[in-house]
């Protein structure tokens, strides 16, 4: 783990900063164990299909800020994200009951001459112009591989337009071929927003941060019994809200893999405490985590008040849920921590989690607390997950795996998966809102939601019967790890 | 002129993956960083196809690469591509990493093509071009290095043309458009080559592009360079009509076209027009009343803020078989210099008594904005993207999408081409009117 430095320009990428990798084939309990004894090594993939970027991620946490505007620096495919998140956005705006308006998104359409003098000029007139149709709060410049490459001075640039316009224009380094691990825009996006936006803290308040992506609301109601208001970052937050996030009693995160950085900084730089138990999925893992959050906020009795009602409430469901679930097995392919928290949730309900394929890990988080281990609580409360793979995003792998895996469910937790499943016959849930599985009614919304799936088998079934595969005969026969570099700590992978 | 875009509607150089995803088990192999192909797919997507989206092998290209060159790491990402994907046309496409630090994809390409591998390469690093050029960049590729060696023979076949309509997936409706217009064709006599999609046979189809006996062009600018390429390597002459036909007059005047490039048998061509033009404007006849009498407003004036072959096509269309009048017309697919005179020319003849404004322009954001200054004086139309919902609801205007990104349709085998787009567009837009009443 690195401390976090506010001077620095660039934040330093996953693998450096936490030795995060993408490729382990083995339990998770192995995974856990390497990554805690910092024996934790990578390997590659000698054919792999396409990723995600960090220009990607970056621009997810900073493109819904209300009073923003954005400057992608780069080739004008690079904007081919834009849409999508404005999309979100606008969905998040019915959802909030906000007026609708469009994201205030623009590209630079670096081209070939510019590869060769410089794109500066043209960086300057864009972010001119963006100010200039919007008059926003802040700009943010995200960079490409390309500004990257050739070498534009993107930092220098930003601070000269930030004298010029009198706001925060502010640099956000996210070049995709930079990292890996795309999870990696999340930190460039915070540490643009943490060392040129935050402001130090005037006073204290009783706010909390929740660093979240655009899902419901659902802290509103437990902060507000404890006597704390809950205040939701960034995607719909305004630049002066985010002055002072600094100000916060604490941070929550719905998914450390999003708000490591975030949180870290904040606690490091500004004292705002963070809550550094594994968010709150299964029983158990939100019995510690409210208790954390208790301690943190000093209401402790209230808190074990609140986990004694919740247990009379929910634990007669919850069996209820468990002898309905009796005997099935899942698989999962999820995004690291939330995935983690998948895990949890499946296994509180009794399913059978045959493997997992979870896109990379985090051997420890900026905090560098190990209790914010979820894979760890996962195997400490539940037992050791066989067959537990770090893919980032690999679909040939995931074909192989199902098809000799065959679940009862697939559980995905980003688009591009699920199809698989469906392709093979197995029934496919995705399900968008991290905030939807959490806490003690999540175990329940989670529940029900996988029992309609289990359920609803005519559509997969059909589908599986008219369906082509890409894959080749060959591919489906092999080792679903054939293509993944040398790795001492693991044994193949077999299935049951 | 401001090279800026707010708001964009097309992609890079690299978006050229679609048009390999488009070809019937044909398969793109990125060499380009991590995120590209997903960015892509997000802007012009539209479900995986046979393998395109996440199933696109890519080299992931991180520092080392960009540092020591990715020229080792293209060579297994190949190895491995024709173990795992089952296809039967590879082609290797590059982003602005290979570009810029100067790969040589050529020399590990060849070694796979030496040996009879049906792969071809092309440099398609994201600032050279944008995805309308490089269509013609890739598909010149693929009949060089694969079409023109698996050839069979390059016997003329008397009837067989190809033809390079629209840009699969840059136009959203790309399938159905090509589905009809291979079949009109068909109606007057000809074999298509259609190349792309649900109705091409895929490679088998593409080796006979030399024995075709001409190749039609069915856009205002893109496809031109693979028929000028076709016509100096096969000496195959070429028809170009520069936009899209739709409805009854334009479809007949596109076929009457081809039917004299081609010397075709004038009957057969008659009498195919005058079954379709029947059966359109029987249609028609029967709304006209519709059209005519609508006491509660129909939209009378329209914009287009579409690529030049959709603006033009739908302009001659909305004008000519709907009477709804064009207002100030804006071509975003940055049309090449030299082509813009006779697309400014095609507006200033849209109809028999009137010429249309027309204005090119890249940046979205700039277009809404003088769009939104609309003196309001009759309800208008608008054809654009997804971008438009709020000017269309500011403006009280009704949006028919058609351009990328779409995203608020769900377009399956939708087209708007041929006598069956012009029912289908009128369907479309007279349901989009309606349904604004209570």
């Amino acid at each position: 783990m690195g401390t976090i430095n506010l001077k620095e320009s660039e934040v330093s990428i996953r693998e450096a900063r936490l030795g995060s990798i993408t490729g382990f084939n083995g339990t998770a309990g192995e995974l856990v164990r390497c990554a805690h004894a910092g024996k934790l090594k990578d390997c590659s993939r000698s054919f792999s299909q396409c990723m995600g970027c960090s220009s990607g991620n970056a621009f997810c946490q900073l493109s819904m800020i209300k009073d923003a505007a954005i400057v992608n620096h780069a080739p004008v495919g690079c904007a081919g994200d834009f849409f999508g998140f404005n999309f979100v956005y606008r969905v998040g705006q019915m959802e909030r009951n906000l007026p609708p308006t469009i994201g205030r998104y623009f590209n630079t359409n670096i081209e070939e001459r510019d590869t060769v003098f410089g794109a500066i000029e043209k960086l300057q007139e864009t972010v001119r112009e963006a100010y200039e149709r919007v008059h926003p709060k802040a700009i943010f410049i995200t960079t490409s591989c390309a500004s990257g490459i050739i070498g534009d001075d993107v930092e220098s640039a930003s601070n000269e337009l930030s004298e010029e316009l009198g706001i925060p224009v502010v640099a956000c380094f996210c070049e995709g071929f930079k990292s890996k691990i795309w999870t990696t825009g999340f930190d460039s996006a915070y540490h643009s927003i943490a060392r040129k936006i935050v402001k130090p803290p005037r006073k204290k308040t009783n706010k909390v941060n929740i660093i979240n992506f655009w899902g419901s609301h659902i802290f509103d109601d437990i902060l507000k019994k404890l006597g704390y208001e809950a205040e939701y970052i960034v995607p719909f937050s305004t630049i002066s809200e985010l002055e002072y996030i600094s100000e916060a009693a604490a941070t929550i995160q719905i998914c450390p893999t999003l708000g490591t950085y975030l949180g870290a900084a904040l606690e490091q730089v500004y004292g705002v405490p963070e809550i550094k138990s594994p968010p709150a999925y299964g029983v158990a893992g939100t019995d510690n985590w409210l208790r954390e959050l208790g301690r943190v906020l000093n209401r402790q009795e209230e808190i074990e008040k609140i986990i004694k009602e919740e247990h009379e409430k929910i634990i007669p469901k919850i069996e209820e849920y468990r002898s309905k679930l009796k005997g099935k097995t899942a698989y999962i392919t999820a995004g690291a921590a939330h995935g983690h928290a998948i895990i949890a949730l499946l296994r509180e309900l009794g399913l059978e989690v045959q493997g997992a394929a979870i896109f990379h890990h985090d051997p420890v988080y900026d905090n560098g607390d190990n209790t914010s281990d979820a894979l760890a609580h996962d195997v400490n409360t539940y037992g050791d997950i066989k067959n537990y793979n770090v893919c980032n995003k690999q679909a040939y792998e995931l074909v192989n795996i199902l098809n000799r895996v065959k679940p009862d469910i697939m559980i995905a937790r980003h688009g591009g998966m699920t199809l698989w499943g469906a392709k093979l016959g197995v029934p496919t849930l995705l399900i968008g809102d991290e905030q939807f599985g959490f806490g003690y009614q999540g175990v329940l919304n989670y529940a029900e939601r996988i029992l309609e799936t289990i359920d609803n088998k005519e559509f997969v079934t059909n589908l599986a019967k008219h369906s082509s595969m890409p894959y080749t005969k060959w591919w489906l026969e092999q080792d679903p790890f054939t293509f993944l570099g040398g790795d001492a700590h693991v044994e193949n992978y077999r299935t049951t | 002129m401001s090279k800026i875009i707010e708001q964009p509607r097309y992609s890079c150089a690299l978006g050229a993956q679609q048009t390999v995803v488009a070809i019937k088990r044909a398969v793109p192999i990125l060499h380009s960083g991590p995120g590209c192909s997903s960015k892509i797919s997000n802007l012009i997507g539209q479900g995986e196809g046979y393998a395109g989206g996440n199933t696109i092998p890519c080299t992931n290209a991180s520092e080392s690469e960009v540092v020591f060159g990715g020229e080792g790491k293209l060579r297994t990402v190949i190895d491995g591509a024709f173990k795992v994907i089952d296809a039967d046309l590879y082609v290797v496409l590059t982003g602005c990493t290979s570009d810029i630090v100067g790969d040589d994809i050529g020399s590990v390409t060849s070694e796979y093509q030496e040996v009879g591998k049906p792969i071809v390469y092309v440099e398609t690093g994201g600032f050279k071009s944008n995805n309308y050029v490089s269509h013609d960049v890739v598909v010149n590729a693929i009949i060089d290095q694969f079409v023109d060696k698996f050839k069979k023979d390059s016997n003329v076949k008397a009837g067989l043309v190809n033809v390079f309509a629209t840009i699969p997936y840059q136009d959203p409706y790309w399938n159905g458009n090509l589905e009809e217009i291979k079949r009109i064709l068909e109606g007057i006599g000809l074999q298509v080559n259609i190349l792309f999609g649900l109705e091409s046979k895929g490679v088998e189809e593409w080796k006979t592009i030399p024995n075709a006996q001409f190749n039609i062009v069915v856009n205002a600018w893109a496809g031109l360079e693979i028929a000028e390429h076709l016509k100096e390597k096969y000496g195959t002459l070429y028809f170009h009509f520069p936009y899209l036909p739709i409805g009854g007059s334009e479809t007949s005047k596109f076929l009457r076209g081809v039917a004299e490039f081609g010397d075709l048998d004038k009957n057969i061509v008659e009498a195919f027009i005058k079954k379709e033009e029947e059966k359109f404007y029987s249609y028609i006849e029967r709304t006209a009343d519709f059209m005519l009498e609508f006491r509660y407003g129909l939209p009378r004036r329209f914009y287009t803020i579409l690529d030049a072959t959709y603006a033009v096509g739908f302009s001659k269309f909305l004008l000519n078989e709907l009477g709804i009048i064009p207002v100030k017309q804006f071509i975003i697919d940055d049309t090449p210099e030299k082509y813009r005179e006779s697309i400014i020319e095609q507006f200033n003849k849209i109809s028999e008594f009137r010429s249309a404004e027309v204005a090119f322009s890249i940046d979205g954001g700039a277009i809404q904005e003088e769009i939104s200054k609309d003196n309001r004086k009759n309800r208008v139309l608008i054809l654009g993207s997804g971008w438009e919902r709020d000017l269309a609801s500011n403006l009280g205007a009704d949006l028919l999408i058609i351009s990328a990104p779409v995203a608020y349709r769900l377009v399956l085998s939708c087209g708007y081409a041929g006598y069956n787009g012009g029912l289908r567009v009128i369907e479309d837009i007279y349901d989009r009117v309606l349904n604004t009443y209570r």
